[in-house]
């Protein structure tokens, strides 16, 4: 208890309020989700997937990884200043954020995508 | 005894960053973990918490490092079309077609959310710094997010090691 009472009066807490890091996690949420989202769009179209191939060795995944970054840091950017003065909970923010992760990575999972796949 | 640079490039990709980035993540998680008010001192704060920073922003950079040689070096290679290919020889014999369309399919393109997680828990720890010492629900989301960060980043590597056993890159 002593050693408790010792840190807490001794440590240096800055005054950070947590919607910047729920600004992150969200963005982070909404990355994953695109990744997923253009992979199923990618194998549904093969205009879409054409459209992806940014690089002809390494083909549609080029577009699908840089599109999915893109929209991460642009949600990022946006988020950042919408919630950095806010105490926005990081509670909820991972909440939603899972969601946008799972339904994220059911995009990408084989099984699931491939049920789209253009003739 | 040698490699040829294709394969200097595999081992850059597979044993060298991602080895790191999975090895790294008990140390990290490690530390968050014991981000307990009565489990540091206020004389050990100061060094763990460097030590943690340091650690989360190098694992984060050895993630993007590993998508990044793994999408944009080596998996060219991997997807030519050509008969030699690792990607052609596979999906040449039904026995071995699910390494690609089920392994390959997934392992590509599962691995990029692990550096953005990755990325997000090294935000969260530079930017509230000792706060997590604090606030066990912040802590606890940053390990909940490492943890599927070293998820992402494993399915992708044991796939990685698997295919490479089946079809070898050269």
């Amino acid at each position: 208890m002593d050693t408790m009472q010792e840190t807490a009066e001794r440590v240096d807490y800055p005054d950070r309020p947590e919607g910047p890091i729920s600004a992150a996690i969200l963005a982070g949420g909404i990355g994953s989700l695109a990744l997923g989202l253009v992979t199923t769009l990618a194998e549904a179209s093969e205009t879409i997937a054409g459209w992806l191939e940014f690089n002809s060795g390494v083909g549609p995944l080029s577009g699908k990884t840089i599109v999915a970054v893109v929209v991460w840091l642009i949600a990022w950017a946006v988020l950042h200043p919408l919630l950095k003065d806010k105490a926005y909970e990081t509670r909820r923010a991972l909440a939603v954020s899972l969601v946008l992760i799972a339904l994220g990575v059911i995009g990408t999972f084989p099984t699931f995508f491939q049920l789209f796949a253009s003739e | 005894m040698s490699f040829t640079a294709r394969e200097w490039w595999g081992l850059i990709h597979g044993m060298g960053l991602g080895a790191l980035f999975l090895l790294a993540f008990a140390g990290g998680l490690a530390g968050l973990y014991s981000l307990k008010p009565e489990l540091v001192t206020a004389a050990g704060v100061a060094e763990r918490m460097r030590r943690l920073r340091i650690g989360v922003v190098a694992m984060a950079a050895a993630a993007w490092g590993t998508v990044l040689t793994g999408t944009w070096i080596v998996y060219p290679w991997y997807r030519e079309d050509i008969a030699s290919s690792a990607r052609t020889q596979l999906l040449a014999d039904p026995n071995t077609a699910d390494w690609h369309e089920f392994g390959m399919e997934w392992k590509e393109h599962v691995a990029w959310i692990s550096p953005i997680l990755a990325t997000v828990v090294a935000f969260i720890v530079v930017y509230y710094g000792t706060n997590l010492i604090r606030h066990e629900r912040v802590r606890r989301t940053a390990m909940t997010l490492f943890v599927l960060s070293f998820a992402f980043a494993a399915i992708a590597g044991a796939f990685g090691a698997f295919i490479t056993k089946v079809a070898p890159v050269k």
